[in-house]
């Protein structure tokens, strides 16, 4: 009986002792030790989630590196040709631009080289009708000095009739 | 009632070839514990001659080592020699009931005159004296009155004027007050330590000590706890790891055999009443109005309210009430098994010397056995009193109820 039997000292003792164990516990060491545990906890979970967040954003940057290169490239590709079809037709241009002006210049340097040329053919005609002129006066001049060759000539020519 | 939770664990335990192991260390130790216990026990029977030579009282005439072989000393020294008085019969029931009791002195060793012990303070509160205040020593175990007080029987402090019906209220430090201080003040030690090495350790992983306790309070957070009371836990997490504590380490001093240890704390009813007392409150001021409506108003059709409500409100008080049960017998019952063993000892040997030798490897074994049984159970008990008190802390704060 005495065993059941709560005894009022170990009450009064085990009241005050629970109380302040559980008063101080908790203010000095479980708080403490459980605010430390849980910081713990959250900083690996954050660093773990942080580690899966930069593997996936590089995963991401790495795609989009790729595309951009790709784009990149496309666009490199893209401004080659526009640049060669430039080329092709500044070059298709000025070859115009040139065989026309060289056609135009051709053109006028055959109507120079006409003109020119029925000057000089007036020039020469002109030229050879004076001459002829002259030297019909100087041959009339000799002829009429010598009858027999005045009769040579009229007799040619006589003769050139028939 | 306790013993339900408890089974499957021993099944494992007698299994496991850890036990095996732990069963041959424990042959050894016994061998060795007999051969020492033979050897004293030669001086205790010269010391016992010498005794009724010089013709003193049996009371007084033994001088030895351990309380047990003093009895046994008295047994076979007074048997063998037939001498005429009386000897003191060796008595098991005394001796134990002795050991779990509260005392107020903490007995070391020896026996009557010659026995060594710390005297503690003795506290009393009477109406008509106020506080007296004064060592147990004045008592002279029990032989002398002091002040008008003086021990009966049982230890207990009463009027040496035995018309005298006044109360007296007691509150003297005894011995289990005083181990549970020294228990008390361990947990302070290591818990406060242990707060300050975080400090210091802010943030890096934990080392040394740490990864022996740190375990302890993630496994009462995680398994028992957080599973039982949910989103709640953090409020009840200090109540719940001092129970723990507490219980824990008050049941492991009490497996120690001599000083710091050996009291029966965790196995005295107030100790536990109080524990008890402390999860009723908690459960009960913490109950929300879906506990309380699970109690007045349950779903069940009206006319059974007249069964149902007075069986919950029975249930309000029975639950800690078996908590307080559950621990007080498992810690007393295992403190009396180790104790009944020893004794085996002395009973045989006050039947013959020689049969008292015969049984002593057989107890030592037993105790041995039973100690390592104990260390479980100093930890189950503490475990099995938190987390029934999550539980039921978890039934009391739960929101949704289904």
């Amino acid at each position: 009986m005495q065993l059941v039997t709560p005894a009022i000292g170990l009450v009064f003792w085990m009241l005050v002792t629970f109380t302040l164990l559980l008063v101080i516990l908790k203010k000095f060491a479980w708080k403490p030790i459980l605010e430390s545990i849980r910081d713990r906890e959250q900083t690996i979970e954050d660093s773990l989630s942080l580690a899966e967040k930069t593997k996936a954003d590089m995963i991401r940057l790495q795609g989009e590196n790729e595309s951009l290169l790709a784009e990149a490239r496309k666009e490199r590709d893209a401004l080659l040709k526009e640049a060669r079809e430039m080329r092709d037709k500044i070059v298709g241009d000025a070859k115009a631009v040139a065989d026309e002006e060289a056609k135009k210049l051709m053109t006028r340097a055959q109507d120079e080289i006409e003109k020119q040329k029925a000057a000089a053919i007036d020039e020469l005609k002109r030229e050879v009708s004076v001459l002829s002129v002259q030297i019909a006066e100087k041959l009339m001049q000799q002829q009429l000095e010598n009858n027999q060759a005045q009769q040579a000539i009229i007799e040619k020519q006589l003769s050139q009739l028939n | 009632m306790g013993h339900k939770k408890k089974m499957p664990d021993f099944s494992t335990f007698f299994t496991t070839s850890k036990f095996r192991k732990s069963f041959v260390a424990a042959g050894f130790l016994a061998f060795f514990a007999v051969s020492a216990f033979a050897n004293q026990d030669h001086s205790v029977s010269a010391t016992a001659h010498e005794g009724d030579v010089a013709d003193v009282a049996v009371t007084s005439h033994v001088a030895d080592s351990s309380h047990e072989m003093a009895h046994s000393g008295e047994a076979h020294g007074a048997s063998s020699h037939g001498e005429a008085h009386a000897p003191e019969k060796f008595a098991p029931g005394k001796m134990i009931m002795e050991h779990i009791a509260d005392a107020h002195d903490w007995h070391l060793w020896g026996e009557g005159h010659e026995s060594v012990s710390i005297s503690l303070p003795v506290i009393l509160y009477t109406e008509s004296k106020g506080i007296t205040l004064f060592s147990s020593a004045r008592f002279e175990h029990g032989h002398a009155a002091y002040e008008g007080f003086e021990l009966n029987e049982e230890g207990k402090v009463v009027w040496a004027d035995a018309k005298n019906t006044e109360s007296i209220y007691d509150i003297s430090l005894s011995k289990n007050v005083v181990a549970m201080l020294i228990a008390v003040f361990t947990i302070l030690i290591i818990a406060i330590g242990m707060a300050n090495s975080y400090k210091k350790n802010k943030g890096k992983a934990p080392k040394g000590f740490h990864n022996l306790v740190e375990p302890l309070i993630l496994f009462i957070r995680d398994d028992v706890a957080k599973p039982s009371i949910g989103h709640k836990t953090d409020k009840f997490m200090p109540l719940l790891l001092t129970i723990f504590s507490f219980i824990f380490v008050n049941n492991v001093f009490g497996l120690i055999p001599i000083f710091p240890g050996g009291a029966n704390v965790t196995g005295n009813i107030a100790v536990t009443m109080v524990l008890a007392l402390v999860i009723f409150l908690t459960v009960n001021l913490n109950g929300n109005k879906y506990y309380w409506k699970h109690i007045f108003l349950p779903d069940v059709p009206v006319w059974m309210y007249v069964i149902i409500i007075p069986i919950e409100i029975l249930g309000v008080v029975l639950k800690p009430f078996v908590l307080m049960l559950r621990l007080f017998a498992n810690i007393t019952a295992g403190h009396i098994i180790i104790l009944g063993f020893f004794s085996l000892i002395f009973i045989f040997g006050s039947m013959n010397q020689g049969l008292g030798y015969a049984v002593s490897p057989l107890s030592v074994a037993f105790t041995v056995f039973m100690g390592l049984l104990e260390m479980l159970v100093a930890f189950l008990q503490a475990f099995v009193f938190t987390l029934l008190s999550a539980i039921y802390i978890g039934m009391a704060v739960e929101e949704h109820h289904h």
